[in-house]
């Protein structure tokens, strides 16, 4: 293996300091030499970094960091750099399976498909499309998502479809929408080249975008470093880092944000011009925020006075600041609320809109902004508002097909109800693709208990066997990333292309082709009698696509194939007026607001209620943004004598949702081979609990069995990484989510997965021995992973 | 004077809604939104009904001989499935709503007073109560279509 550094010891590499520009440092990683070099980018996170796949003999032999990307000057972190050699996996699905007798068995796509469509038929016939639900995925490219949008929008009618990215980017586009009037990242990765100071909010940027986290250390590495306020209850690299760390208790991240906006207020560093010309609703925030001075706010959330009043001093008075926000506040309690904080934060000190200034409302996956903007996430493509009788009008005409078809006759369901219609049984065909609800959702006995159902028909689309393929009614097998050509978009709005480099396995396809397919076997018709899907290819999707979208603020018009392939990455809006991308939106302080043109008419934020269009048209907020507040709600469910532990879950930096990828690469495997659960060094004490020691962790909902890793976390809270499931290893119960709360966001509809209430008890001896010396591996293996 | 009854339609009304929330809350507790969603609602009604005691106290010679039409009909127990949860929303939003006529006619009354606490309080009561009737309208619509068209297996 021929590589330029060992990302696995050293994650973020050598330090190249900021000095005018973020210097070039191409990263490479190849098993031989490469016969060619394939332009895409990596989708091993939500960074988009600019990749070339390396191909010799018609497989894929290593990958390298595009120099002339301008996400990520070459650089790339240990899973993209690791987790492509997934693609030559031996276990690959290559074809169609269907559930005959009881058990998968080898079919051709024309009996996999046919069975799926006279499903669909007797279902519609019987229920309408209603009987039908899609759940899909932060995986695929915008060409599939968008095809996936129309055929259930105008094909079907079904509101029924969701992403799994409602696990885990849905809270980033409603704080958006609250505050700015659509979705959309306000701000650039650049900002980070100049900013005074970085707000990490819920948001271990140093293991998930281990590429973004090298332009902060370079930037901390060369003159006038930015000051870091890191808010996250563990002691996180990224928290290492930390001019102030404030470590809170799980749920409170609403006091935590009113606390510091407060104090921002009452010593008068707010841009009162600003305010007054750009937003609405400040003497309201004013008042909720009020009633939270640091000592309240240190008696509920545990954060000392005196560091909520040095982070309120860097926040406050730094001229420009780049806030990121991720799963600890979208998974967590009050989870649209406490973002939303951070989008005032901006507002009131009027730092949004220019070099400096940006807020990253991440998301977790590489493609998860797409599923977003295309509409196979329950909002209307090109960020359409469904209460607008005139945004759905458009795309009825668009796609020539009768108002009403389009489903904006209810609001479109979200995926926690989605599986709830399907427990309850009036979902009766569910078709999951690019995802793995057997171990990502939460809940899980609840989830396995769902997909058992024998009247819920299960269509699983993947590229491998999965926890949740064991349940499927029939398997399609999919190509992946660098067997298919598509596009995706990432958090500072960079598009990319990613050509395909190799042929998918087998009889493998893309889920392009499977969605195509699908819609010609159905016979989706528009209102001429045309086939409602013309496009063929993924540039004819991708042309398609730039139509929906042009007017809207993610205008694609601008851009082309041949355009995203000559250089490395474009930002929309791409149009006229900015034929090579907008670096900032919101440049002029005018907002997306305008009832004409936001993407929702907004909710209440404690309860979810929908805000009426004749309600809306009274606020008239007319290009203001909105600042919201909101008062502390506590969590529902709070330690007790049964269960007096918090619970939080999330991801260590080798590996990738439930690790279909990244656990088939060797170097990552090892580098973190098992689950683990991470106790403070109080509660080691409390319970005479030593470091590798097996622990069975209980919750309300299930158990599961984990090596003890002590220290580096706060009294009173137990950590477990989410990735680890069965399909590698079922020998015991270990996956996180056996443990978690069927509970979402009153606004994003987000499950919380950073708390619940949890016992903890040391494994008999007995058990200890039967592990044996798999332990002490484990332990010199748990040193090399994350504190 | 009459407005001592409505004051006392209000409060009681109030009462009345804090253990109907809890009642569809238990009764539907598989919806886990509106388990969580009514149970919030219900401590509003609480708080409301709270603010609404100096007032009521101050009014409480005039007390209502009538029954509550709306609560002695509605809600008297919840019942189980998603037609019966379209339907008990359905009652709360009614009685819910209730609330917000008397408010207006006693805000009325109220400011011919020249009662400002009495104001105060129903516009306390006006703001939250709507909250409440957007909150249930919201979760009617999203329930409507698949309960009135799909049939259960």
């Amino acid at each position: 293996m021929n590589e330029s550094r060992d990302s696995i010891k050293d994650i973020w590499g050598e330090r190249t300091p900021y000095r005018e520009e973020w210097p070039v440092r191409q990263d490479q990683r190849t098993g031989e030499e490469p016969d060619k070099w394939v332009q895409s980018a990596c989708v091993l996170c939500s960074n988009g970094c600019g990749m070339d796949i390396g191909v010799k003999n018609g497989r894929i032999v290593g990958v390298r960091g595009r120099e002339g990307d301008r996400v990520n000057h070459g650089r790339l972190g240990p899973k993209g750099l690791h987790a492509w050699v997934a693609n030559n996996s031996t276990d690959r699905l290559t074809k169609p399976l269907i559930r005959r007798n009881g058990k998968l068995r080898e079919a051709t796509w024309d009996e996999a498909m046919d069975l799926i469509v006279q499903k669909s038929k007797d279902i519609i016939e019987q229920d309408t499309s209603l009987g039908l639900g899609f759940y899909t995925s932060g995986q695929l490219f915008l060409e599939e998502y968008y095809t996936l949008g129309v055929l259930g929008k105008a094909g079907l009618g079904t509101p029924h479809m969701d992403g799994n990215t409602r696990l885990c980017t849905a809270t980033s586009a409603a704080a958006l929408k609250v505050s700015f009037g659509s979705d959309g990242q306000p701000g650039s990765y650049t900002d980070l080249d100049t900013t005074d100071a970085i707000l990490h909010f819920g948001h271990n940027i140093a293991s998930q975008q281990t590429v973004l986290w090298m332009r902060i250390l370079d930037r901390l590495a060369g003159p006038n470093p930015p000051k870091i306020v890191v808010i996250d209850p563990r002691e996180t690299y990224t928290a290492e880092k930390a001019t102030v760390h404030l470590a809170l208790k799980p749920g409170t991240n609403v006091p935590v944000m009113n606390g510091i906006l407060n104090l921002i207020i009452q010593s008068g560093n707010i841009d009162k011009g600003y305010i007054e010309a750009h937003t609405t609703g400040f003497e309201e925030l004013k008042k909720i925020v009020s009633a939270w001075p640091p000592e309240r706010v240190e008696e509920v959330s545990g954060v000392p006075a005196l560091k909520l009043r040095e982070a309120a001093e860097i926040l406050g008075t730094a001229k420009s600041v780049v806030s990121t926000v991720l799963q600890g506040v979208y998974q967590s309690m009050q989870g649209t609320a406490a973002a939303v904080q951070v989008n005032n934060l901006h507002l009131i000190r009027g730092l949004i809109g220019r070099d400096g200034c940006a807020i990253y409302q991440m998301n977790g996956q590489p493609t998860a902004q797409n599923t977003r903007e295309c509409g196979a996430d329950g909002d209307l493509p090109g960020f359409r508002n469904w209460g607008n009788k005139e945004h759905v009008q458009q795309l009825a005409t668009l796609w020539n097909v009768p108002l009403d078809k389009i489903p904006h006759w209810s609001p479109p369901t979200h995926a926690m109800q989605i599986w709830r219609f399907a427990e309850s049984g009036t979902i009766k065909m569910l078709w999951i693709s690019g995802t793995n609800p057997a171990v990502s959702m939460p809940e899980l006995s609840r989830i396995r208990k769902i997909l058992k159902k024998r009247k819920l028909f299960v269509v699983v689309q993947d590229a491998f066997n999965t926890e949740t393929t064991k349940y499927a009614d029939v398997v399609l097998p999919a190509a992946i990333w660098g067997e298919k050509t598509g596009c995706f978009t990432n958090v500072d709005r960079t598009v990319h292309i990613s050509h395909k480099a190799v042929e998918p396995p087998g009889e493998a396809r893309s889920d392009l082709d499977i969605f195509l397919d699908y819609s010609r076997r159905m016979d989706f018709r528009d209102k001429d009698g045309n086939p409602l899907i013309q496009w063929t290819t993924p540039e004819e999707a991708f042309e398609a696509w730039k139509k929906c979208t042009r007017g809207r603020p993610c205008d694609y018009t601008g851009m082309s194939y041949a355009k995203l392939s000559e250089g490395s990455g474009i930002q929309w809006p791409c149009n006229e007026k900015y034929p090579y991308g907008a670096r900032h939106l919101y440049t002029d302080g005018v907002f997306n607001t305008d009832i004409n043109q936001c993407e929702t008419y907004g909710h209440d934020l404690d309860t979810g209620a929908a805000v009426t269009e004749q309600e809306y048209k009274v606020k008239n907020p007319a290009g203001k943004a909105f600042l919201k507040g909101s008062d502390y709600l506590p969590p529902h469910e709070v330690p007790d004598e049964d269960y007096p532990l918090w619970l939080t879950t999330g991801r260590i930096v080798y590996h990738f949702h439930t690790r279909t990828k990244t656990g088939r690469s060797q170097q990552l495997h090892d580098a973190a081979p098992d689950g683990y659960v991470q106790i403070s060094d109080e509660d080691a004490a409390k319970y005479g609990i030593r470091e590798g020691d097996m622990i069975t962790v209980t919750s309300r909902r299930g158990k599961v069995t984990e090596p003890a890793k002590i220290g580096g976390i706060e009294p009173g809270l137990v950590f477990i990484p989410f990735h680890y499931g069965y399909w590698d290893n079922d020998k015991r119960s270990r996956a996180a989510n056996e443990l978690t709360l069927t509970e979402w966001d009153p606004v994003s509809k987000q499950p919380y997965f950073k708390y619940a209430a949890v016992s903890i008890s040391k494994e008999e001896d007995g058990m200890l021995k039967k592990i044996g010396k798999s332990i002490e591996t484990l332990t010199e293996k748990l040193k090399l992973q994350e504190v | 004077m009459h407005i001592g009854k409505y004051i006392d339609l209000v409060h009681r009304t109030e009462k009345d809604l804090v253990d109907a929330f809890k009642v569809v809350a238990k009764a539907h507790r598989d919806e886990v939104d509106i388990e969580q969603t009514c149970l919030l609602l219900s401590s509003w009604s609480q708080q409301l009904a709270q603010i609404m005691e100096p007032v009521a106290n101050r009014y409480n010679k005039e007390n209502d001989k009538e029954p509550d039409r709306l609560t002695k009909t509605l809600l008297k127990k919840a019942r189980k499935g998603s037609m019966a949860m379209l339907r008990d929303l359905h009652d709360l939003y009614l009685i819910v709503n209730e609330v917000l006529v008397c408010c207006t006619i006693l805000k009325q009354g109220g400011t011919a007073l020249a009662d400002e606490e009495l104001v105060a309080v129903c516009e306390e009561i006006e703001q939250q109560t709507t909250r409440q009737s957007s909150w249930l309208m919201t979760r009617m619509k999203s329930a409507a279509p698949q309960t009135l068209i799909v049939a259960k297996p």
